[in-house]
C-alpha cells in the first residue's frame, strides 16, 4: 500500500501522521527547526523561504492556538496566508470537503493546513490531490479527529530534545485521555521512532483505546506508580464533554486520581519536565502550582511550535 | 426456445452431482440431463466444453437501491450486473426509501422487476414500520405481496419488547425473521472493528460485543417465541461460536456471511480506504479465518454479496462520514471460486453456499438446482479465465468495492433465466 505522505522518491510530500515516519525524517525536521528559533529573536522576524507561496489554513474545527501558530510560522517564512474557518462557511451550506478543496486549488494554493473533526480527512485530501495530478500541492495535518496531530508531536519532541538532549535513555509518561487524543497517538509514534526505551501511559481504562498495549507502551492505572522515576511527564487535555458521564464520573474525581499535583510530580525524577499541549484545564488535569512551576515547559512548547511548523512548511514547499 | 448445453461439467450441489453431461432446456425449464429427450431439436446449442454449468446463483442480500436511491443505482443497472455475475435470484433487504413496509410498494417493486425480465426478485419486508422498531408491519399482507422474510436491515430494534413481539407475530405464521446482530448502543458512533487498527487510526470502534450481545438476545428471544431465525452477515469468531452452540443445543437457526467478511479484515482499511467501510465492520484476521472455516464446515449456511452500490461522492469522504457498503453482485462467483481455490474446498461444497443452501434460506424450490423440471436458471462459467475488477468493467452503477484492481478466478460466459439467454461473453 502506498504511504500517502511520501512521494515516489520516498521524500516527504505531505505531513499527515508521525506513525510510520522514519526516524531520520523526524530527526531532520527537528534539525531544520533549530535555526528557526533564532529568527524569533531578531528585530526583523522574517525569512524569504516561502515568498510568493499561498498557504490556506483550512480549519473545519475551531482552533485559535494552532491556527495562529501556523499563521505566524507561514508569515515568518514570507508566505501569503489565507485563513478559512470552514466550520462557519461553505460546508455548512452543504459543499463537500473535496469540492471546497478543488475550489481552493483553482485559486492556486500551494499548501493546505487542515484541521478536521474526522480522522483521516487530511489523508483523503492528499489522496485526492494525488489522484488529480495536483501532487505539487502539499497538505499539513493540523489535527484530525483522534488520528494524528503531527506538528504537535514534533514540537513535543523538539522540546524534549531541547531539555534532555538524547532520547536513548528516557522514560516518558503520557497521562490522561489517550482514547480521544490525536496528540497522544502522534507522541507515541514519534517517541517510538526516536528510540525512547520506555513510554508509559497513565489513566483509567475508559480513556484508553482497545489494544493500547500493542502500541508499544506500558500501561499504568495508578498515577503514582506510573510517574515513578520518569524524565518527562506529558499531560493530555481532557475535553469538557467527557468529564461527566459514562467515561468519567466527575472532573473532581479525575483530578483526585490522575491530576498532576506537586506531590505526585515529586515521584518523578527531580529534573523531570512537565509538558501540556494546551489549552490547560487548571484543577482538572493539572494543578496550577505545577503548571506555573519550575519544571513546566508549557510556554516554551508554544514557542518551539512555531519553529517546528516553519521547518515543516519550508521543507515541504521551500525553494 | 429449446437450448442444449453441450459438453459442460455440470455441478449441481443440491443433487450432489458433478459430471460432464448435456443439459436440455425447453419452455423455460430443464427437461433432461445426460441423454436427449425423444424428439428434442435444439434451436441453439451452447458449447460448454471446458466450462462449468451450475444453477444460477442466488444472492440472499442485494440492494438494488430502488425505490429512493436511484442516484446510486437503478433496477436496470443492477439487473445488468446480476446477469453479468450469473446471479438469477435476488433477495432484497427492506432499507429502501421509503422502506419496504407497505404491500403496495412491494408489489410495485416486484412488478418493475418482472417487467425487466431479468433476475427473480424476492423482497424481504420490514419487520417494523419504517424500520423504526416501534410498530409491527403488516406481515401477512406483505407476504401476500411477495415478501419471503422480514428484517430490520442494519437498523437494530432498540426496544427488546417490540423485538420479542415482532418475532412472536412472525412466528404465528411461521414467517422467516432475518436479523443483523448489532446491539444498538454498543455499535452507536462506531465505524470500524474496535481493534488495533482502529485504535491506531483513531476511528471510533465497534466492539465484537455489539455482535455477541445482540446474538444472545436474538437467540434467547427466538427460543421463547419459536421464531424462524436467520442471522445475517456474521462478522466475528465469537458470534459464530454462539451460533454453533445454539445449533448443538438443537436450535434451528441459520446464518450467512458476506464475500467481504470472508476475504477481508480490518487491516485492509489501510490508510482510511472507505471501500472497506462496511456494516458490520471488517474484523480481525482471526475472525475472518473462523468465518471461512465456519462456511466450509457448514456452520454458516450461505455466502452472499451484500451488494450495496454507493455513489462516488458518498465514498469520497472522511472514513467516518462515508456511506458504508460495497458493490458485489458481479464478484459473488469469482470470490466464491477464490475462496474454494485458496482453501482447497471442493467446488460442489463451495457452490452449494451460493445456490442450494441460499435457495433453502429464501424458500425457493423451483431453482437453485438442476433437476429436470427445475426453472432453467443457469450460470455457465469458464474456470480457467480471470475476472479483472475495474470501474470500467463493472456493470453495477456502484463502483465501490475493496476488490478494485484485483484479478479473480473464473468468468461468467452465459447466464440463462427461465431458459432465456440473458448474458453472454
Amino acid at each position: 500500500m502506498h504511504n500517502p505522505q511520501l512521494n515516489k522518491h520516498g521524500e516527504l510530500q505531505h505531513l499527515l501522521t508521525l506513525d510510520g515516519l522514519p526516524r531520520d525524517v523526524i530527526a531532520s525536521i527537528l534539525d531544520h527547526a533549530a535555526p528557526f528559533t533564532e529568527v524569533a529573536e531578531r528585530e526583523v522576524k522574517k525569512l524569504p523561504l516561502l515568498r510568493g507561496k499561498s498557504i490556506f489554513n483550512l480549519f473545519f474545527e475551531n482552533s485559535t492556538r494552532t491556527r495562529t501558530t501556523f499563521e505566524i510560522a507561514a508569515k515568518r517564512l514570507s508566505a501569503d496566508v489565507v485563513n478559512l474557518n470552514v466550520s462557519t462557511s461553505s460546508t455548512s451550506k452543504g459543499e463537500s470537503l473535496l469540492d471546497t478543496v478543488d475550489n481552493l486549488c483553482a485559486m492556486q494554493a500551494d499548501m493546505f493546513v487542515v484541521r478536521h473533526a474526522a480522522s483521516g480527512a487530511p489523508v483523503l485530501i492528499a489522496q485526492h490531490l494525488q489522484a488529480n495530478g495536483r501532487e505539487h500541492i502539499h497538505v499539513v495535518n493540523a489535527g484530525d479527529g483522534r488520528h494524528a496531530h503531527p506538528t504537535q508531536g514534533l514540537l513535543d519532541m523538539y522540546t524534549i530534545r531541547h531539555y534532555k538532549g538524547d532520547f536513548g535513555n528516557l522514560t516518558v509518561a503520557i497521562v490522561g485521555d489517550v482514547l480521544h487524543s490525536r496528540v497522544a497517538r502522534s507522541q507515541i509514534a514519534a517517541l517510538t521512532a526516536l528510540g525512547v526505551p520506555e513510554i508509559r501511559v497513565i489513566g483509567p481504562k475508559t480513556l484508553f483505546p482497545t489494544g493500547i498495549d500493542k502500541m508499544g507502551v506500558r500501561v499504568f492505572h495508578d498515577m503514582r506508580e506510573g510517574l515513578r522515576g520518569v524524565d518527562v511527564v506529558m499531560m493530555l487535555r481532557l475535553q469538557n464533554e467527557r468529564m461527566n458521564g459514562a467515561l468519567l464520573p466527575t472532573p473532581q474525581e479525575f483530578f483526585k486520581v490522575w491530576g498532576l499535583t506537586a506531590e505526585k510530580l515529586a515521584l518523578a525524577k527531580p529534573d523531570a519536565i512537565v509538558m501540556h499541549p494546551g489549552p490547560l484545564n487548571r484543577g482538572i488535569e493539572i494543578d496550577s502550582s505545577v503548571a506555573d512551576g519550575a519544571q513546566a515547559v508549557i510556554l516554551p512548547q508554544v514557542t518551539f511550535g512555531i519553529a517546528v511548523r516553519m521547518a515543516v512548511m519550508s521543507m515541504l514547499a521551500g525553494q | 426456445m429449446k437450448i442444449r448445453i453441450s459438453n459442460g461439467r455440470v455441478i449441481d450441489p443440491a443433487n450432489q452431482t458433478d459430471r460432464i453431461e448435456d443439459v436440455f432446456i425447453a419452455e423455460g425449464k430443464i427437461v433432461a440431463r445426460g441423454t436427449s429427450p425423444a424428439g428434442f431439436a435444439a434451436e441453439r446449442i451452447l458449447d460448454a466444453d471446458g466450462l462449468i454449468v451450475i444453477p444460477g446463483l442466488i444472492d440472499i442480500a442485494a440492494r438494488l437501491r430502488e425505490p429512493g436511491f436511484e442516484y446510486r443505482a437503478t433496477l436496470e443497472s443492477e439487473m445488468e450486473a446480476a446477469m453479468a455475475g450469473g446471479v438469477t435470484s435476488l433477495a432484497i433487504p427492506p432499507d429502501t426509501d421509503p422502506v419496504l413496509d407497505e404491500p403496495g410498494l412491494v408489489e410495485m417493486l416486484c412488478y418493475r422487476a418482472k417487467k425487466l425480465n431479468c433476475a427473480h426478485v424476492y423482497p424481504i419486508g420490514a419487520l417494523t414500520l419504517g424500520l423504526a422498531g416501534e410498530r409491527l408491519s403488516e406481515m401477512a399482507e406483505l407476504v401476500e405481496a411477495g415478501c419471503v422474510a422480514f428484517s430490520q436491515a442494519n437498523v437494530p430494534i432498540v426496544d427488546n419488547m417490540v423485538l420479542m413481539r415482532a418475532m412472536q407475530y412472525a412466528a404465528t405464521f411461521d414467517f422467516r425473521v432475518w436479523l443483523q446482530p448489532l446491539a444498538p448502543f454498543l455499535s452507536r458512533g462506531g465505524y470500524a472493528h474496535d481493534g488495533e487498527l482502529a485504535s491506531r487510526l483513531g476511528i471510533p470502534g465497534i466492539p465484537v460485543a455489539a455482535e455477541t450481545v445482540a446474538l444472545f438476545t436474538y437467540l434467547q428471544l427466538a427460543r421463547i417465541t419459536g421464531a424462524r431465525l436467520h442471522i445475517t452477515r456474521l462478522s466475528s469468531a465469537q458470534g459464530l461460536e454462539l451460533i454453533k452452540a445454539a445449533r448443538a443445543d438443537g436450535m434451528n437457526v441459520t446464518c450467512d456471511v458476506s464475500i467481504n467478511h470472508l476475504h477481508l479484515c480490518d487491516l485492509d482499511i489501510g490508510y482510511f480506504n472507505t471501500h472497506c467501510h462496511l456494516v458490520p465492520p471488517l474484523r480481525s484476521q482471526l475472525d475472518r479465518d473462523a468465518l471461512s472455516n465456519g462456511l466450509a464446515e457448514g456452520h454458516i449456511d450461505a455466502l452472499c454479496s451484500d451488494h450495496t452500490p454507493v455513489d462516488d461522492d458518498s465514498k469520497q469522504k472522511p472514513f467516518s462520514e462515508s456511506e458504508p457498503g460495497a458493490t458485489g453482485l458481479e464478484l459473488l462467483l469469482p470470490l466464491t471460486l477464490k475462496w474454494a481455490n485458496d482453501n482447497g474446498i471442493a467446488l460442489t461444497t463451495a457452490l452449494a453456499r451460493i445456490t442450494a443452501n441460499a435457495a433453502r434460506l429464501v424458500g425457493i424450490t423451483k431453482a437453485g438446482h438442476l433437476s429436470p423440471g427445475a426453472r432453467a436458471d443457469i450460470c455457465i462459467f469458464d474456470p480457467a479465465a480471470r475476472t479483472h475488477v475495474s470501474r470500467e468493467k463493472l456493470k453495477s452503477q456502484g463502483k465501490n468495492t475493496p476488490f478494485l484492481g484485483l484479478d479473480l478466478p473464473g468468468a461468467v460466459r452465459y447466464t440463462l433465466v427461465e431458459g432465456r439467454l440473458m448474458f453472454e461473453r
